[in-house]
């Protein structure tokens, strides 16, 4: 007798799960990567006692603020099926540019929208070569990258303080909570996170934005505005990158040409780890938090080791890796049970 | 003449005799040939033999991305077959012999071939997206090569490696004859055995290739393999050029100049259709306009701005969008308005493209 | 007689020289279903596009509430109450089926999309065509057959006063047939106009009133459906002779004694296809009937190598055979065509001549390339024994018609010489003239020996082609019977009987 009410609820449970898998199946790889980030915080917390605590985690968003600002704008132009490799160069643009004109006694009220619209042009040049003349993203990016990092090079070769006291406030700021602490910066990547986030969920142009990445051709029968979406995407991860930049400054206290080198790759590699496909279509902004949490913990776990240089990279590497793969199985396995 | 204009190596052959003859308005002697003790020298004899490096990554990347796929770690294999040589070297007793030299160049490029093997692996038989798969080494590579190198740059003294990147044969630098016999080799392999419509095939349309009875698989491993093993002797013949071994420097960036050559070429980054010509073609351009700014003067610190305006200004010329308005302008309007064509193609391959997302369920 | 809600005169549209659709008048009415037929390349999607926005007229008009207007975009169509829904279908698979359906004319609420709202109205519409899906699950997740019913759904969700259907029926199971009828009856008698384009002759005659034909991009004439005589609509369409389309008769009867080519014995893949029992003898072409989503492709897939078998073994001239993928397949044979040319057939870019050899080329290897004179003599007379147009071996394969690419796959597969051969759907989408030839193909195959497996939706031609018919229903063979001993009727009754009368 006893046996039915559990059949019963087995039943409801396996109902539940596939009304959740035919809504929600493309978040799959999105938990795998939560998954994936508690375990590696539970193996870190095991491995050195001292690891889960307030303070680390506090550290984790500050250190990676600029990360995952470049992260929310780079998940709106994978989503679109494109790729922007300018973000690290926009970024040491932006905040170069930031701290020269700090330095040549601007006020903070001029400078930041200023880099700000800075980082939103080379958005712009990038989505009208790719939208209206038919340019690659990889190869429309790469041009804005180069483009970009030698503006940098002309804004300054050499670091430049920054004594500004408002722009420091960003960063020397902490709101405290008990163990817990924020700086204003950490306030604006949540921010830049949330506003991303619901946008992409509910507006109009959020919807549109998957819709390019499912199918253009689809979307614009839709009488949806695909031209501008494609546009407004480089627009945006622009914008973010121009963010970034001042936060990338004041967190260094400098402005610095040859920042970001390679950045781009750190902010794919997060976007990717979130459940984002490379192939457009599918993945959340909240994902791509969870794939910066993921990128910034390994870090931080090898800086717990002490480990050198080399062995950074390569630890890096091997965890990219692996976390590649048992997505991959995660993935593969959940797909074979429907 | 319009069949010429459609050839589709016209552009990018355009673009490098526009950039040659903007040099040589400029300064005429951009384009004199000397003679001395029987070994040619000019600007564009550099051009030829400074391109080797880029020219060797440049044809992996073409056959990589006919396939559909993308090698970013090219860099990072050259620094690590470049350590591994000049290690090997380095550790010799006697670095000038010619048979040290070639144990080590052997060793060094096997290495960057398993690396290749390695990058196959993971693309083809796990099915990782290529871009996310050769991340993977592209960052663990470097961190392979300075733990091969102790984290200094090795220098070495060998004439036999220094023969590699800076010696003349028959009047022509070596590296030239390395490319060459790289390119020629390729495109005999490409084109006289049926690799090279085999590979087409599968970068087009995978799922229709294995319902063929294509290898896919082999043939995108292959690909990796061969992308590995020439970013390899890249890697050697920039160790040999600065004499050195430097694991953060070596191949630095030239993922992104490979693409750009491959595609500047034609290729498309959509995979199938490929052109060795094409990408030959690429590099030279690339090299060329790297040349230009030396030579034009540019400071240093602007020449990205001044890369990035080539690029955009190369990029556009190549652009179907803006032959069509070219024509329009030309044209006037005496033309026919013509329908919109575009809208056609575009509605066939979003279905085909929904139709693959379909079946893969 | 009243005015025409919509009105084409003197419809031209240029590809480059060629007329896609030249001088063509066309009138729709208020609360008519009107098709149009014609074979592929007549001009039935050019005109379809020039009236929904997504060409321009080269010359000619457009006449909306007899009134001339142009569309730059399929967008102004859609704001003049002009939907259309295509075959291939225009929807975005990784968004919501509510999304699907509102997106473009969603409830905001403060400029936030109010997601709820937006379920409750899909619902709504999904009710009324008979559809009971979750409205918050993902498109792609349901068959081809729901897509397309959300693609009308999405169509009727707004004003409509134009709708027009472009093979709505292909990937519809008789159910499903049933019900989209019952929804365009509902929307004729509400005064939207219906243009229905369909293969199925049947249909056409079920529910429309008037047909237009169309033939090289020319205007035949217009009929009411009522006074035309199918055999001329065939004549019509065709510009000759109708005799030449009968098949020949295939009442051959083979030898059931024979031993098979290929037998398999409880053949299981996935829930797709389970113990299923198959064979396939020389000199026969074995018919396979059953709906979609019944199991048919599965079955095909699995005995080809195309899909590993979960359960069963599969007999090759009596020998047992592992067949671990397509490869493997082939080399003992057996060869597949799919359903899905476009996917799963075609490399679009690759030239005519390419996509013949490629399987054959496979086969040889890498470094045994079939030489360019070989290839090129090899390829024409496969274009030539199953007359392919244009008889252009360089032209991309991507850019023939579908009947044509269907003709480069046979090509294709028969260039490997192979014993078995599996046609999956090998008739859909394409015209008339093809059909005929392809079926008589299939017969001419089989007398010289070769074993052919022939999937069809249309029940009619697996009875002409085919000498046995498998019945495929829920995943399972469920008879399998001599092709003279069944009429349509029967055909029909027993593919569509539910499972629990069996």
């Amino acid at each position: 007798m006893t046996s039915v009410p559990i059949a019963d609820r087995r039943a409801r449970v396996s109902a539940y799960t596939q009304t959740f898998m035919s809504r929600h199946s493309s978040m799959v790889p999105t938990f795998a990567a939560v998954v994936i980030f508690v375990l590696i915080l539970i193996g870190a917390q095991i491995h050195f006692g001292e690891f889960v605590t307030p303070r680390t985690l506090s550290a984790l968003l500050l250190d990676n603020a600029y990360l995952l600002i470049l992260a929310v704008g780079m998940t709106f132009v994978i989503v679109t099926g494109g790729i922007d490799l300018s973000v690290g160069s926009v970024m040491a643009f932006t905040g170069i540019s930031c701290a020269s004109l700090l330095a040549h006694g601007y006020s903070a009220a001029v400078v930041v929208p200023a880099i700000i619209l800075g980082g939103a042009l080379i958005g712009l040049l990038i989505g009208v070569l790719v939208q209206y003349f038919d340019v690659q993203p990889f190869i429309a990016s790469l041009a804005g990258l180069f483009l970009a990092r030698g503006l940098a090079f002309v804004v300054s070769l050499k670091s430049i303080r920054v004594e500004d006291e408002s722009v420091l406030w960003l960063q020397t700021t902490r709101y405290r909570f008990g163990e817990w602490y924020i700086t204003p910066t950490g306030i604006l990547a949540i921010a830049v996170a949330v506003v991303g986030a619901l946008v992409m969920r509910y507006t109009r142009f959020g919807r549109t934005v998957y819709a390019v990445g499912g199918s253009e051709q689809s979307g614009r029968l839709m009488g949806l505005a695909v031209a501008r979406t494609k546009v407004l995407v480089y627009v945006i991860s622009g914008v973010c990158g121009g963010v970034a930049g001042l936060v990338l400054t004041a967190y260094s206290g400098a402005g610095y040409p040859r920042n970001g080198i390679g950045t781009e790759l750190d902010v794919i590699a997060a976007v990717v780890i979130g459940g984002t496909l490379l192939t457009g279509g599918t993945g959340y902004v909240l994902g791509s938090v969870v794939g910066v949490l993921v990128y910034g913990t390994i870090k931080t776990v090898i800086s717990y080791m002490g480990a050198e240089q080399a062995w950074t990279r390569i630890i890096v590497g091997l965890m990219l890796l692996m976390f590649i793969v048992v997505q991959r199985v995660i993935v593969v396995r959940a797909e074979r049970r429907r | 003449m319009t069949s010429l204009l459609r050839h589709r190596l016209f552009w990018p052959g355009f673009s490098l005799v526009a950039l040659i003859a903007l040099n040589t308005a400029v300064r005429p002697r951009f384009i004199q040939i000397t003679v001395r003790d029987g070994e040619l020298y000019g600007a564009l004899i550099d051009i030829l033999r400074n391109c080797a490096p880029l020219m060797l990554v440049s044809l992996g990347m073409t056959l990589v991305i006919a396939t559909r796929g993308i090698d970013l770690s090219v860099g990072a294999v050259m620094a690590v077959s470049g350590a591994v040589a000049l290690t090997i070297i380095d550790g010799s007793s006697d670095p000038g012999s010619v048979s040290t030299v070639l144990v080590a160049i052997g060793v060094g490029v096997g290495v960057a071939l398993v690396l290749g093997v390695w990058n196959g692996f993971l693309v083809s038989v796990l099915k990782i997206q290529p871009i996310i798969a050769t991340l993977v080494l592209m960052l663990a590579g470097r961190g392979v090569a300075l733990l091969i190198t102790d984290g200094f740059i090795t220098t070495v003294n060998s004439r036999p490696l220094e023969y590699v990147a800076s010696g003349h044969l028959f009047g022509l630098p070596f590296a030239l004859y390395i490319w060459v016999a790289a390119t020629v080799s390729i495109a005999l392999v490409e084109r006289r055995t049926a690799l090279g419509v085999l590979t087409e095939a599968v970068g087009i349309n995978p799922e229709a290739s294995r319902l063929a009875g294509v290898r896919s698989r082999g043939i995108i491993l292959g690909a990796y393999v061969a992308s590995g093993t020439l970013a390899g002797v890249a890697g050697i013949i920039y160790s040999s050029n600065i004499r050195a071994a430097d694991a953060n420097a070596a191949g630095e960036l030239i993922e992104l100049y490979a693409i750009l050559a491959v595609v500047l070429g034609g290729t498309s980054l959509m995979g199938g259709k490929f052109s060795i010509a094409g990408t030959v073609l690429g590099v030279l351009i690339i090299q060329t306009l790297q040349s230009t700014i030396l030579f034009l003067g540019v400071s240093s610190a602007e020449s990205p701005v001044f890369f990035a305006v080539v690029v955009v200004i190369v990029v556009l010329i190549q652009s179907p969008r803006v032959h069509e308005i070219a024509r329009r302008l030309t044209r006037g309007r005496r033309s026919r308005p013509s329908p919109e064509v575009r809208g056609d193609a575009e509605l066939r391959t979003d279905a085909e493209l929904r139709t693959e997302a379909e079946v893969t369920p | 007689m009243e005015r025409p809600l919509v009105e084409l005169v003197g419809a031209t549209v240029y590809f480059g020289a060629d007329a896609a659709l030249d001088g063509v008048d066309f009138q729709l009415f208020p609360g008519e279903v009107h098709s149009l037929m014609g074979e592929n390349g007549a001009g039935k999607s050019t005109l379809i596009k020039a009236l929904t926005g997504a060409l321009q007229l080269s010359s000619g008009e457009i006449r909306l509430d007899g009134a001339p207007v142009r569309f730059h975009s399929p967008h102004d169509a859609q704001l003049a109450g002009i939907r259309a829904v295509y075959q291939e279908i225009d929807l975005l698979p990784n968004l919501s089926v509510a999304e699907n359906i509102a997106l473009g004319s969603e409830s905001r609420r403060f400029g936030l999309i109010d997601r709820a709202e937006m379920r409750v109205r899909a619902h709504a519409v999904l009710a009324d065509l008979g559809l009971d899906i979750d409205p918050a699950s993902l498109l792609g997740r349901h068959s081809i057959a729901v897509q397309q019913l959300v693609a009308i759904a999405r169509a009727i969700s707004t004003d409509v006063r134009v709708l027009v259907l472009d093979e709505p029926t292909s990937s519809l199971d008789q159910a499903e047939c049933t019900e989209l009828f019952r929804v365009v009856r509902d929307l004729k008698a509400r005064g939207v106009a219906i243009i229905f384009i369909s293969h199925f002759l049947d249909q056409v005659y079920e529910i429309c009133d008037r047909v237009t034909v169309l033939r090289d991009g020319k205007l035949v004439g217009e009929y009411l459906t009522r006074e035309l005589l199918r055999i001329d609509l065939v004549h019509a369409m065709l510009g000759r002779s109708a005799d030449k389309l009968r098949t020949r008769s295939r009442l051959h009867v083979v030898d059931g004694r024979r031993e098979p080519y290929l037998s398999a014995r409880s053949v299981s893949v996935g829930s797709g296809i389970a113990e299923a029992d198959v064979d396939m003898v020389e000199g026969e072409v074995l018919g396979v009937a059953g709906l979609l989503g019944s199991g048919r492709t599965e079955l095909a897939r699995a005995i080809t190598g195309i899909d590993r078998l979960d359960a069963g073994i599969i007999r090759v001239q009596g020998a047992k055979e592992g067949i671990g993928g397509p490869r493997t397949a082939i080399s003992l044979g057996v060869v597949y065509s799919s359903e899905n040319r476009r996917a799963e057939g075609i490399i679009g870019d690759l030239s005519v001549g390419e996509n013949i050899t490629l399987a054959l080329q496979a086969e040889r290897g890498i470094l045994h390339r079939i030489r360019p004179s070989r290839q090129r003599e090899l390829a024409l007379s496969w274009m030539e024994a199953l007359d392919i147009r244009p008889r252009d071996l360089d032209r991309p394969a991507g850019t023939l018609s579908g009947g044509n690419q269907q003709k480069v796959l046979l090509a294709r597969l028969l260039a490997l010489s192979p014993r078995a051969l599996v046609l999956d759907e090998p008739t859909r989408g394409i015209d008339v003239g093809a059909k005929v030839e392809v079926q008589n193909l299939v017969g001419e195959l089989a007398d010289n020996g070769l074993s052919v497996m022939f999937i069809s939706a249309e029940l009619e031609e697996v009875l002409r082609v085919g000498n046995r018919v498998a019945i495929v229903q829920g995943g399972r063979i469920v008879d399998t019977l001599p092709s003279d001993e069944l009429t349509p009727d029967v055909l029909t009754a027993l593919v569509a009987q539910p499972e629990s009368e069996r």
